[in-house]
């Protein structure tokens, strides 16, 4: 009896800017979410041949064996300024960093908003999820008034450390800024508009419209100590009505971008 | 090309530009700030990246990124900038990517001052940066010396895959001296095959200091090691002066080796049988050459501007044959050849012996007897 | 042969300007030379001061404690090199600004009152120009000619047009010299 033939439709590949290796990430974090939205969006956009990405320290210390295109490590908070060196010299290629919130917010503080500033012409992926992750679930710059961490162990106490930092707010009210945005990845709806987030940003630098950051709501339930679902569920109840969701910058240029 | 008379600082920042540097990244500090101020007129003005920092970390960090982009990369900075920046100095050491720092040296600890010293040796040399790694140190004495040493330290950077720095203080950066510049070198067309540069047919490129197994650090280690045990091997560099029938060897580096240059002449008119031993390298260090002076001499002295820190390799060298004896300045203060010359003169007529640490405490003594007399 | 000069002064006296005409004259004669101005904090405080040394040799030092001459712009200047100076040193002092003679006796003293004779001729900021006049008349370091060609070749354009009052100014400088003299 012959085969039939069956004309399948792929729905799901693997993007070519991702590697085969699978991911040391916890179950239930999202940084695998926001690599394939960063892979899909350099596949789109035919750019992977000339991206250089840049690491951080933090979980996404190992990207670069995620990712199918050139990278670099950069040391702890300096990946906008490590980009800045890449894409002065190299301006022809395409330079994002990624980077998490104890990275970008609290020792890279002065990197990023100095980036921002001179309207460096680079993408920035900003992976907040509240906590410091790789070392161990130490109280981040964005950890929540209240929330348990080993640095923390009776909930942040805002008397003796401060309010969380509102890094796309921060970065908005600066004029070298061309997109500044909030998205969250708790959920499927989310998820497309982040990665229509992160078309635009790269999009921005394609048209060398100048500094775009798009900062995305991320979970821990390693860390959190809660499952998958709580995790995700904590950041739609808990984390965005802190940190709201919206376009904070879009300069008139960017606005005008076809995504 | 024909001699010019030219400013240290700004010299040398012409050098590191015909040398085909494409990014400069830096951040002023005195009395560095005029190599910043060369560059930013001239970088743009050559289609090259320019970009003043907010911070010498963040600059070096631009560096690091621009080492790692396969393009010559520089900054100019000082003592407390270098300080900063040994975080990723480091990194840059443990990529194995190409870069040079030039530090014009200032007095110190802390703020200090801006005045000429040598008190970085130990930074420079003996690392600052965390972890296992060998910097080359360059330590040029003259403006023209300055300019060649910076052409060369790009393509020791280049063969070995490792960090350059060029020692000079704000003396050497602030005179002026004939000198000739290179010619402008070509800019390289293609990247090195270990840049990143787009993984356009070819994997991608992977440039990372992070080795979590032990044992992969371990390999990256060795491979550092025997990488500069080969620039030991093979970069050695000193001048010497006067030292063939000499009884007495003056071992002094850079600004303070050419203020001993002119106490060893005025002392030959004299008749005392001295030279001068001048190491160019400091790190690798020229111990074989100075084992092999302390078999022909007397007597030796070391002069730097700074507490006695090369005193520690040159005693490591000479591993006792000799009585060494130290003389310096620090904080920001010139020796004058008219005071090295009075060390000159006493240590042609000192035959005793010098225990083992004395060196300094003798030295002390004299210091502070000549800082009374308002010296 | 080797010569150190020192020239020092008050800020805006044109001091580091005069060193490096005699730098240039000396590389354009052949010689080895340096030229290191005072650098740190002393010159915050409004002095300006340089150190020229000329020799046939490689030069080793571009700095000297005991210079073999110096041209003393002003009192400080002058309080300071007097005691400083090389026995047989020459010192030149503008006259103008400087109201004393010197105490020691195993160096020469020419007093000019250069700030003086620059205004006759109709510029004050000449009298930096005087008193390289009357170096190079009294000390056996460079010919004037030669100075003179390299100033004119190492002016930048826009200063061209002050070339016959720089000349005018070197000229009378010197003249001061071969006149004290003869006296």
């Amino acid at each position: 009896m012959a085969m039939e033939k069956v004309e399948l439709n792929v729905v799901y590949e693997r993007p070519e800017s991702l590697t085969t290796t699978t991911t040391h990430y916890c179950p239930g974090c999202t940084h695998g979410t926001a690599h394939r939205l960063v892979a899909e969006v350099l596949d789109e956009m035919g750019i992977r041949e000339k991206a250089i990405g840049v690491a951080p320290v933090g979980c996404s210390v190992f990207a670069y064996d995620y990712f199918n295109h050139d990278f670099v490590e950069a040391a702890h908070g300096r990946a906008p300024a490590m980009a800045t060196g890449i894409k002065r010299v190299r301006p022809e290629n395409t330079v994002y960093t990624y980077q998490g919130d104890g990275d970008l917010a609290s020792i890279g503080m002065a990197e990023i908003i100095h980036a921002a500033i001179r309207g460096e012409n680079i993408t920035v992926i900003f992976i907040n999820n509240a906590i410091y992750g790789m070392t161990g679930g130490q109280m981040a710059p964005t950890t929540l008034p209240g929330m348990k961490t080993t640095s923390s162990p009776l909930g942040r106490d805002v008397e003796v450390s401060g309010y969380p930092i509102r890094m796309a707010e921060m970065l908005s009210t600066i004029d070298g800024a061309s997109y500044v945005v909030r998205q969250s990845l708790h959920d499927a709806a989310h998820i497309r508009k982040s990665k229509k987030a992160i078309r635009r940003a790269f999009e921005v630098q394609e048209h060398g419209l100048g500094f775009a950051i798009v900062e995305l709501l991320s979970s821990c339930p390693t860390n959190w100590g809660i499952t998958p679902a709580e995790a995700l569920h904590f950041v739609r109840d808990k984390m965005v009505p802190y940190f709201p969701l919206d376009d904070y910058k879009v300069i008139p240029e960017v606005a005008k971008l076809k995504v | 090309m024909a001699k010019e008379l030219l400013k240290g600082n700004e010299a040398f920042a012409e050098a590191a530009v015909r040398a085909g540097v494409e990014g400069f990244f830096g951040y002023p500090i005195t009395p560095a700030s005029e190599f910043l101020e060369y560059m930013a007129k001239r970088m743009p003005a050559l289609g090259r990246a320019f970009l003043q920092a907010e911070s010498e970390i963040a600059a070096i960090h631009m560096v690091y990124g621009a080492a790692c982009a396969g393009k010559r990369t520089l900054t100019a900075t000082s003592g407390p900038g270098v300080s900063l920046m040994s975080e990723a100095l480091s990194y840059i050491a443990g990529t194995e990517v190409p870069a040079v720092v030039v530090n014009v040296m200032r007095g110190g600890p802390g703020l200090g001052n801006i005045a000429p010293s040598q008190s970085d040796y130990n930074q420079m040399v003996k690392g600052g940066g965390h972890g296992d790694y060998y910097p080359i140190v360059l330590a040029p004495a003259t403006v023209q010396e300055a300019i060649d040493y910076i052409t060369l330290a790009f393509d020791l950077a280049d063969k070995y895959l490792s960090l350059v720095y060029i020692v000079v203080d704000g003396n050497l950066g602030q005179m002026m001296e004939p000198a000739e510049l290179p010619p402008m070198r070509e800019l390289r067309k293609v990247p090195p095959e270990w840049a990143v540069s787009g993984a356009k047919d070819r994997d991608p490129n992977i440039l990372t200091s992070i080795y979590i197994d032990p044992p992969d650090e371990e390999v990256t280690n060795i491979r550092l090691l025997k990488r500069w045990l080969e620039v030991e091997k093979n970069e050695i560099r000193y001048k010497e002066y006067e030292l063939d029938d000499a009884d007495i060897a003056v071992i002094s580096f850079g600004v303070a080796g050419r203020v001993c240059l002119s106490a060893v002449k005025t002392a030959r008119e004299e008749g005392v049988k001295v030279g001068l031993f001048r190491p160019i390298t400091l790190a690798p260090f020229p111990r074989q050459a100075i084992e092999d002076l302390s078999k022909r001499v007397k007597r030796i002295l070391v002069v730097e501007m700074n507490s006695g820190m090369m005193l520690q390799d040159v005693k490591q060298a000479v591993a006792g044959r000799v009585p060494i004896e130290y003389y310096g300045r620090m904080g920001g203060v010139t020796p004058f050849p008219e005071e090295v010359l009075d060390e000159i003169r006493r240590v042609n007529e000192n035959d005793e012996e010098i225990p083992d640490g004395m060196e300094r405490v003798q030295w002390l003594e004299r210091l502070e007897e000549r800082i009374a007399r308002g010296e | 042969m080797e010569k150190s000069i020192i020239i020092s002064g008050f800020g805006g006296q044109g001091t580091l300007f005069a060193g490096q005409v005699l730098a240039y004259a000396a590389l354009d004669a052949g010689k080895h030379v340096t030229w290191i101005p005072s650098y740190g904090p002393e010159m915050r405080g409004g002095t300006a001061r340089c150190t020229v040394t000329i020799s046939d040799e490689e030069i080793g030092s571009p700095l000297t404690r005991n210079p073999s001459a110096v041209i003393a712009m002003n009192l400080p200047s002058l309080d300071r090199y007097e005691r400083l100076m090389q026995p047989g040193g020459l010192m030149l002092a503008n006259a103008s600004l400087i109201n004393r003679e010197m105490d020691r006796t195993d160096v020469r003293g020419i007093y000019i009152p250069a700030a003086r004779m620059a205004e006759a001729i109709g510029n004050p900021r000449l009298t930096n120009m005087i008193m390289v006049g009357a170096l190079l008349a009294s000390e056996k370091i460079l010919p004037l000619d030669v100075v003179k060609k390299s100033l004119k070749e190492h002016l930048p354009a826009r200063h061209q047009k002050t070339l016959p009052l720089n000349f005018e100014a070197m000229d009378q400088g010197a003249a001061f010299v071969k006149d004290a003299v003869v006296a």
